[in-house]
């Protein structure tokens, strides 16, 4: 039964489009399967190999950034971004991970979070090569109904989902988690810590950056401040995995259902303006207190509650 | 055959000697105890030889071969194994899993894999703990547990550090029993750490002495203790092999 789980939700969502939703919710559909992509992608990094990046947007972006610029400079479909990501992306990982990869915990996180940061200034001023602040907008739409993009997104996230469930099984995976737990002891045992967490980055980073092939497509305008942002990208792709369970098959996806879902209630509720934001800090300080291992993580214990009072009330 | 020459060793931290000149060798076949008190260098030992730190002076030899430049994985992959002083399960994973992790190195697949760790978990007798979470075992068990998986990669030598520290008399005599059931069934060279004065001279067919980073004696364990040098520098008092 459990085996089939993830076919039979796969199934659901693919009978979607023909419940004949509105354009924004299908809008909101697509986004939420686009962060369980960024999400399970991080997760690949962030959540079995333990290297907490807050530099995603840096992939996000130059996924995005590659596609853009086949349809700009070369006048070709930006569709083609998505196979030129794998590498583009790999060449990137390989470099963020020669410079940030021998760094630990904190640092590591820290240097990502400038790259991040550089990435984006560096797009705002190659005005020649990335159009700067004007971004670059596709003029002709592939699809004007949201149906085909759905389906796209939703057949990446699918193969996402299978290429993280083979390589947790395999001996990448171990090494992944061993990595985590503990490098020195990893390295004594045979793993090459360095190449190892190469591999996860590079994986990690070539996802994310097919999410950003796909949003460029699909959103069909990007600038720098939208694609590399350190907030809206970096720090939510981390919230998305925290509150759904990192090193968990399905927190990423249900971390993206909930921000995406919360992001659209709190950002349209009146008076509050710009400081939605506050709402999202307390929810991740609320998540790391209390559920330290996501929603998925600690599904147990959020359940404890409800059954101490059934045995109550017998 | 020597497995392992230390030839000439220093190490330097700033200025702080934390081995000067050492040298030694291990022989094929033998458990070669390493004591000394608190700070002698014992585990900065370890970590040269185990590729952790490069030497400041001097080289390490593995079977002819200089490795003191290589890294620890490296080695590990040539035949040579180690335990921590300080143990360090892979803390959320399952027993199994964590001699899984080691046993990778040689296995083709993660059938075979399993099949080492499973055949190495009965060996160490902590079979029955298999599916626990290692973080939550006994302190006794997570040093049996750092010998599993130091046993997984199937090492020709393994370097154990301070197996027996912490343990109650009936774990240590339980301790005892394997690390010389890995030398006499599996064929594996051992250098030993160890504070515990009636341990290392049960087990040990030789032992080094080092005291503030230099090597003051070596010899049998009955050699040692009786060596003056040693019972002034560590031992205090005359111990009988």
């Amino acid at each position: 039964m459990k085996k089939y789980l993830p076919l039979a939700i796969l199934a659901l969502l693919a009978i979607i489009p023909f419940l004949d939703l509105s354009s924004y919710v299908m809008h909101i559909l697509v986004l939420v399967v686009m962060w369980s992509v960024i999400g399970m992608a991080w997760n690949i990094l962030g959540g079995y190999t333990g290297q907490v990046s807050f530099g995603h947007a840096a992939f996000f972006g130059f996924g995005a950034y590659t596609a853009g610029i086949l349809y700009q400079n070369l006048g070709i479909s930006a569709w083609w971004g998505i196979p030129a990501c794998v590498v583009v992306l790999t060449a990137l990982s390989l470099v963020i991970g020669y410079i940030c990869l021998r760094l630990r915990g904190a640092y590591f996180a820290l240097a990502t979070l400038a790259l991040g940061e550089i990435c984006r200034v560096t797009a705002e001023n190659l005005v020649g090569f990335t159009q700067g602040n004007m971004g670059i907008m596709i003029r002709e739409r592939t699809w004007v109904d949201k149906t085909w993009y759905f389906y796209v997104i939703l057949l990446i996230a699918a193969i996402t989902y299978i290429i993280i469930k083979m390589v947790m099984e395999s001996k990448l995976g171990y090494y992944f988690v061993a990595i985590r737990e503990d490098q020195d002891a990893a390295e004594s045992l045979g793993i090459d810590t360095t190449l190892y967490k190469t591999i996860s980055l590079c994986l990690s980073g070539v996802l994310t950056g097919i999410a950003g092939a796909f949003y460029m497509n699909y959103m069909g305008y990007i600038d720098p401040s939208i694609v590399f942002p350190l907030y809206d990208l970096s720090i939510v792709t981390v919230m998305v995995v925290m509150v759904g369970g990192a090193a968990t098959y399905w927190g990423p996806i249900v971390g993206a259902v909930i921000m995406v879902f919360l992001a659209e209630e709190i950002r349209s509720l009146p008076y509050i303006g710009a400081a939605h934001q506050t709402i999202f800090g307390i929810i991740l300080i609320f998540i790391i207190m209390f559920l330290p291992n996501g929603i998925v993580g600690d599904f147990r214990k959020l359940l404890r509650p409800f059954k101490a009072k059934k045995g109550a009330s017998s | 055959m020597n497995l392992i020459e230390v030839k000439g060793v220093s190490k330097q931290f700033g200025g702080l000697a934390a081995l000067t000149d050492v040298s030694f060798v291990l022989n094929k076949g033998e458990i070669l105890g390493l004591i000394g008190p608190n700070g002698a260098g014992k585990t900065t030992i370890f970590n040269v030889i185990n590729g952790f730190y490069p030497p400041t002076k001097g080289d390490v030899f593995f079977k002819g071969q200089k490795v003191s430049n290589l890294k620890p994985h490296v080695l590990c992959k040539l035949g040579l194994a180690r335990t921590f002083q300080v143990v360090k399960p892979l803390q959320r994973m399952s027993t199994l899993d964590n001699v899984i992790a080691s046993a990778f190195v040689r296995a083709k697949n993660k059938a075979q894999a399993e099949e080492i760790a499973v055949d190495i978990l009965k060996f160490t007798n902590i079979y029955e703990d298999r599916n626990l979470i290692s973080k939550g075992l006994p302190l006794g068990k997570r040093k049996r547990l750092e010998i599993a998986r130091a046993l997984a990669t199937q090492p020709e030598i393994i370097l154990l550090d301070e197996s027996f520290a912490g343990l109650n008399p009936t774990e240590i005599n339980e301790q005892i029993e394997i690390v010389k059931k890995i030398r006499v069934e599996k064929g594996i060279t051992i250098l030993v750490i160890e504070h515990h004065m009636k341990v290392i001279m049960t087990i040990s067919d030789r032992i080094v002495v080092l005291t503030y980073g230099q090597k003051i004696a070596e010899g049998t364990p009955s050699e040692i203790g009786h060596n003056p040098l040693v019972i002034e520098a560590y031992l205090g008092e005359e111990h009988s092999a």
